[in-house]
């Protein structure tokens, strides 16, 4: 009945409530049913359901799970611009799996503790996807989940570009682009200097790869040898003017980035086990270069109607549209 | 103040000094070099301290970014390029990375105001601490001498948020002692008289106090201030000024925005006393000797006399005016 594995220490069952404590965290199950998610970074994703006060552990794929959060993501990006009725869904719901696997797998982070100074460090460099990266903090509980209601709104943590000053979790302030990469590059540095274990992510968008400074944080990168750097390019083919094939075209990314001295890849970005693959193959190399993964992504990602559709870069869904959006992730999830 | 005043020194050399000793007292001092690090005078830091110095090349943006980076783990960075690149080339990466974030970057540049006299307009940074000046939360200073400079540098590594630093290329007259303490945003008042006020920065200072003593010979009595920190800045001074009622200021930076604009924001929201700014008159400059350039804006000894006579002449009609009426 309980883990062999060993995660659920104790049971308790007390009146209606049942108490389940896993390493030194107490749960409290109010209902006969229940589902929770444990999340162990490196070891396994354990589903446990609680049928009439019998507990049953259901082992679960990592992908499987991380799938789910993925949803989550975008459900709660959503939620969040539905309400603010402002804000940028289209790359938004383009980046929501990658940050799933890194915010609920692979990064080193303590909600507890955002200023940890050990912890591995996230750069959104196309801010303007706040949305999807705020969704990850909720849900990782770095912020309360009713901040999801305050989007863009006076006061809020969840200002309409990222602001660390603002919103615990936020590593640095980004919107403007082309200049996250920069600031990511400096965190890497320093950490190099230091010799601390943390590692740098960032997530650079394929029209933001436009911008000069990309281009000089990029050789930067590579001249001090800064193999605790991965960056994301989101390359979903779409900017606000058109496509980035019309407005500028990128050419090739991953072979930019591989010239200018990085360790690329290029992947299905809405692929949970393609990226939770490359993140694992990546995580001990120590080869002294940068990694650049290059995504395949769709802008509107998950919801049919905004999948690929230019529009859908700064638009806030209607009634309608959102309730058939919130259905059909819903579904996914099923 | 000093005896020595026939010497000469670029402030850009007290950055170099200085920023070695900080580095050494404190590990998290960083130097940024944008590949022009002879000239900025970093190639000693850069030697003795190189696990704390980055060159990025002929990258401004990334510079400034990267320095964002390592003030968010605890670094000191100071960007060190020529002020017309910290101040332009990098200002949106300054606002959007460093000020908007308030994060403890100092951005020190060599080649202030016409300093560059030689290199020509292109080269010569007269805008650049107006601009700055409207970022909050950026402080805005430069130092008159080598010494004032030192200090002051100083100070903005111990002060937590941005700096933007103003330094000379070429050299200008040593006019503090080495023992001279400085405050930021504290003017230092060198003179003080109650005929005419003199407010000056940076280069200017020594072309401000040799005035003053011209005018002290005929008579006129001078209140005279080192405005080294134009943001924030020393308000009380400034309205200490207007008790003198009549106000010159003076700075190698055009007129628009820099320390004239500042002390003229004061006075007009006193609303009383009387301001003539003398500085760069709104116009690029071109290849020629220093003392030209000043020459050619009127930015001398004479024109500083002849200015406060102007006002006190002025005065003098206006009274005799008021008496007929």
């Amino acid at each position: 009945m309980i883990n062999e594995k060993g995660i659920v220490k104790s049971f308790i069952a007390f009146d209606d409530a049942l108490f389940l404590k896993i390493f030194d965290k107490e749960f409290k199950l109010t209902k006969d049913f229940m589902v929770l998610y444990l999340t162990y970074k490196y070891t396994c994703y354990t589903r446990i359901q609680i049928y009439n006060k019998e507990v049953i552990v259901v082992e679960e794929s990592i992908v499987a799970t991380l799938e789910k959060k993925a949803i989550e993501l975008r459900k709660t990006a959503l939620i969040m611009i539905y309400k603010a009725q402002s804000g940028h869904p289209g790359g938004s719901l383009s980046a929501a799996d990658v940050i799933a696997a890194l915010y609920f797998k692979e990064m080193n982070i303590d909600p507890k503790n955002p200023q940890w100074e050990n912890r591995d460090r996230f750069v959104l460099s196309k801010g303007h996807v706040c949305p999807i990266l705020y969704s990850a903090l909720v849900l990782k509980e770095y912020v309360p989940y009713e901040t999801v209601y305050t989007l863009r709104q006076y006061g809020s943590p969840f200002q309409g570009h990222p602001d660390m000053k603002k919103c615990p979790g936020v590593d640095i302030s980004t919107g403007s682009l082309g200049q996250g990469l920069s600031c990511a590059v400096g965190m890497a540095l320093a950490g190099k200097r230091d010799e601390k274990s943390y590692r740098v992510f960032s997530m650079i968008g394929d029209g933001e790869c436009q911008e000069g400074q990309i281009w000089e944080a990029a050789q930067c990168a590579v001249k001090y040898q800064l193999d605790n750097l991965v960056v994301f390019v989101d390359d979903n083919g779409l900017q606000i003017d058109g496509t980035t094939e019309e407005v500028m075209p990128n050419q090739d990314l991953e072979q930019k980035f591989k010239s200018f001295g990085f360790d690329t890849r290029r992947i299905n970005g809405h692929s949970m086990e393609e990226i939770v693959n490359t993140l694992e193959s990546i995580r001990e190399v120590k080869n002294g270069k940068p990694t650049c993964i290059v995504c395949n992504t769709a802008k509107g990602r998950g919801v049919s109607f905004m999948e690929n559709v230019v529009d859908w870069h700064g638009a806030a869904p209607k009634e309608e549209e959102y309730f058939l959006a919130m259905e059909e992730l819903e579904r996914g999830l099923n | 103040m000093s005896n020595h005043v026939l010497q000469k020194k670029a402030t850009r050399e007290a950055f170099g000094d200085e920023i070695v000793r900080l580095g050494k007292q404190n590990k998290n001092i960083y130097v940024v070099d944008i590949d022009i690090g002879k000239s900025c005078k970093t190639v000693k830091f850069a030697k003795e301290l190189p696990n704390q110095h980055v060159n990025v090349g002929i990258a401004e943006q990334n510079g400034a970014g990267l320095a964002a980076g390592l003030a968010t783990t605890g670094k000191i960075p100071f960007v060190s390029t020529y002020a017309v690149f910290g101040s332009l080339r990098m200002a949106e990466q300054v606002r959007q990375e460093i000020c908007y974030p308030n994060l403890n970057v100092k951005i020190a540049c060599s080649h202030g105001g016409l300093t560059p006299a030689n290199d020509g307009g292109s080269h010569q940074s007269i805008e650049d601490m107006g601009v700055l000046r409207t970022f909050p939360n950026m402080t805005v200073i430069m130092g008159a001498d080598y010494y004032s400079t030192k200090k002051l540098i100083e100070q903005a590594a111990n002060i937590y948020g941005p700096v933007y630093l103003r330094f000379t290329r070429d050299t200008v007259p040593m006019i503090y002692d080495e023992n001279e303490a400085f405050i930021i945003g504290k003017a230092k008042k060198l003179k003080d008289g109650k005929d005419i006020a003199i407010v000056a920065n940076g280069d200017t200072v020594h072309l401000a106090l040799a005035a003053a003593e011209q005018l002290e010979e005929e008579g006129v009595t001078v209140k005279l201030l080192d405005m080294h920190t134009i943001k924030p800045i020393d308000r009380e001074a400034v309205i200490d000024c207007l008790s003198v009622g009549k106000i010159i200021t003076i700075e190698d930076h055009n007129i628009l925005n820099g320390l004239g604009s500042a002390v003229c924001e004061i006075v007009a929201e006193e609303g009383v006393g009387q301001v003539r700014r003398i500085g760069v008159q709104d116009q690029f400059g071109q290849s020629a000797p220093y003392e030209k350039l000043l020459e050619l804006n009127g930015i001398t000894v004479e024109n500083i006399v002849k200015t406060a006579k102007g006002m006190l002449k002025e005065e003098f009609l206006h009274e005799r005016n008021g008496h007929n009426v």
